[in-house]
């Protein structure tokens, strides 16, 4: 078996151990510091050991039963709720109408639209900051889901872009020549057919307001403090073993959301 | 069969109906014209669909930022260039090295260690290729929190990885791994493989591997067949992971903030401080119009080797 051909080149499988071996240790190093963390957070001592000494729940009785972080967590889903609701149906008609309409300009404001990817999250920071203390939005949720949305808005117009290139425009044609209007016809043809497009995009619209850090560490105090604000904070302090519970919590929603996108990008190539 | 002409009414009637050709032309002219008119309108009714996405991103991106390029020009109410001028000071010139350092290291590692892995992804079979992404991904949908605590964890003097090194013999004390510039090259690295692996991937997949047949039929060995036919192929991939990668570096954040302890200042952990903890807008400002210039500098020479939307596209 080792000493099959594994390439075109004849190379034997024994002979790119060294490559297997090497792209396994890169996956190693990319996928156990996420999952190190699950045993650690059901440690029962202070100083976070692998494999932990004790098991307890001590560090998820702590996180529950903190009123501040419970908020925070609260609030975080609030917004990112907020956030994929605004981001979607903005992200998804202007995808559709500047994909559809074909004009020489489309492309530049398409680039416009992705430019929140583009400009360092630090700037887009202390300029929305700086616009929020002139508007009074600093601290509110109004202020966090209209940035957030801004900085989600991309992935939403990036997904369904991908999703009408595989999408056949002439069936749309067929349906309105049949005389339904441009909206029935986007409803009932075109949409049904984007739908793991835009899902996806949805999703990593709500895992980009989630996880975001940057932004809220200048716009999200206060009484609307975001839980990545929290941790942040926490993590400069110090190693908080309450942060691993909470970790491995959100890593357990983290594989959820990448199994249910995976899931519906299969769904997408295996139509082709 | 049909039925032939009628010859005898045929002539009288020719000019008749040149006329009218005429004037059906200049009907389907002024129609033509209309329908085209309508094509228009109805284009610039679905391009207007866009306009809420742009009034959200002009209104949250491009206010805020064209305001920081004015208040950079600004100082003491009159305009100046004295924001750029102090950027040419020693102090920020450390700043810029190290974070042009840093980011040309993480980068460099990244592709290293990215290439492989993308090669090998790239010659198996989708079905299993596509698993094994799954856990490229993983660390991708994961919070930059969550894994910025672990490394966190693993690095500390008592963690997990000086415990393993002292475990097999390779070292008697423990390593400073972290709170220092180690610490934030391998927490950086760890954010951004994922990006340069995703434009490597499917750069690599679409190289055509019989080519290797040939040269390998020719008589290169295997590592002259890679280095002189799949390699050169594999160029433009690995421009676009490189330039991705660092141009993503330049701007970052939250992990060197948190694993550099104070001792790793970048550029945008310098433009934090200057906002929030100086509240000097100018300098800041200054910094950050000097940051998005390399960064939309370095995205449009990453433009000329993809499409901008499908390095995204991946995600």
């Amino acid at each position: 078996m080792l000493r099959s051909p594994a390439s075109e080149t004849q190379v034997t499988h024994l002979g790119r151990l060294w490559l297997y071996l090497l792209a396994a240790a890169v996956l190693v190093f990319l996928v156990a510091p996420v999952l190190v963390v699950v045993p650690m957070s059901f440690s029962d001592s202070r100083y976070l050991r692998f494999p932990p000494e004790g098991f307890s729940l001590r560090w998820y009785e702590n996180y529950f039963a903190s009123l501040e972080w419970v908020q925070a967590t609260l609030t975080s889903f609030k917004v990112a709720a907020l956030v994929t609701l605004l981001a979607t149906p903005l992200g998804v008609a202007a995808a559709y109408g500047l994909n559809q309409s074909r004009l020489r300009g489309a492309r530049v404001l398409s680039l416009m639209l992705i430019s929140p990817l583009i400009v360092p999250v630090i700037i887009l920071a202390i300029g929305v900051f700086y616009l929020y203390a002139r508007l009074e939005l600093v601290n509110t949720v109004t202020g966090l889901v209209l940035a957030h949305a801004a900085l989600a808005l991309p992935f939403v117009v990036v997904t369904t872009t991908s999703g009408l290139q595989q999408f056949d425009p002439a069936q749309e044609r067929a349906a309105r020549s049949l005389g339904a209007s441009r909206w029935t016809a986007f409803l009932t043809v075109t949409l049904p057919q984007l739908r793991g497009a835009v899902v996806s995009g949805a999703l990593f619209a709500f895992i980009t307001s989630l996880d975001e850090v940057v932004i809220s560490v200048f716009i999200a105090g206060g009484e609307n403090m975001t839980l990545p604000r929290r941790m942040f904070s926490g993590l400069r302090d110090q190693v908080d073993p309450t942060i691993a519970a909470i970790s491995s919590m959100l890593i357990g929603l983290s594989v959820v959301l990448l199994l249910v996108s995976v899931a519906l990008g299969g769904r997408k190539g295996g139509r082709g | 069969m049909t039925a032939a002409p009628d010859t005898t009414t045929r002539l009288p009637r020719a000019r008749e109906a040149e006329g009218d050709t005429q004037a059906r032309a200049r009907e389907g002219d002024t129609q033509a014209r209309r329908i085209r008119r309508e094509e228009l309108r109805d284009r610039l009714s679905l391009a207007a669909l866009s306009l809420p996405a742009l009034l959200l991103v002009g209104v949250l991106v491009f206010l805020p930022v064209g305001w920081l390029f004015g208040l950079s020009l600004v100082s003491e109410g009159q305009f100046s260039f004295i924001h750029y001028q102090r950027l040419l000071e020693p102090a920020y010139r450390n700043i810029f090295s190290m974070t042009f350092e840093i980011s040309f290291l993480v980068t460099a590692l990244a592709l290293l260690l990215g290439y492989p892995l993308s090669y090998l992804l790239s010659q198996m079979p989708p079905r299993a290729a596509a698993l094994l992404m799954i856990l490229v991904m993983l660390p991708f949908w994961t919070s930059i929190l969550v894994r910025t605590y672990a490394w966190m964890v693993l690095l500390q003097r008592r963690g997990l990885v000086n415990g393993w090194l002292i475990d097999l013999g390779l070292i008697d004390t423990p390593l400073r791994l972290v709170n220092n510039y180690t610490g934030t090259v391998i927490g950086m690295l760890h954010v951004m493989l994922p990006f340069m692996v995703l434009p490597l991937f499917s750069s690599l997949r679409a190289v055509d591997v019989s080519l290797m047949r040939a040269a390998s039929s020719l008589g290169a060995g295997p590592v002259k067949a890679f280095w002189t036919v799949f390699f050169p192929l594999s160029l433009p991939g690995v421009m676009a992971g490189s330039l991705l990668v660092f141009v993503l570096c330049l701007g970052f954040y939250v992990t060197p903030a948190l694993l550099g302890g104070g001792k790793v200042i970048m550029v945008s952990m310098k433009i934090q401080q200057n906002a929030a903890m100086y509240f000097d807008w100018g300098a800041a400002s200054a910094l950050g119009v000097v940051l998005l210039g390399v960064t939309v500098a370095l995205f449009w020479l990453l433009g000329r080797v993809t499409r901008i939307e499908r390095v995204f596209g991946g995600l």
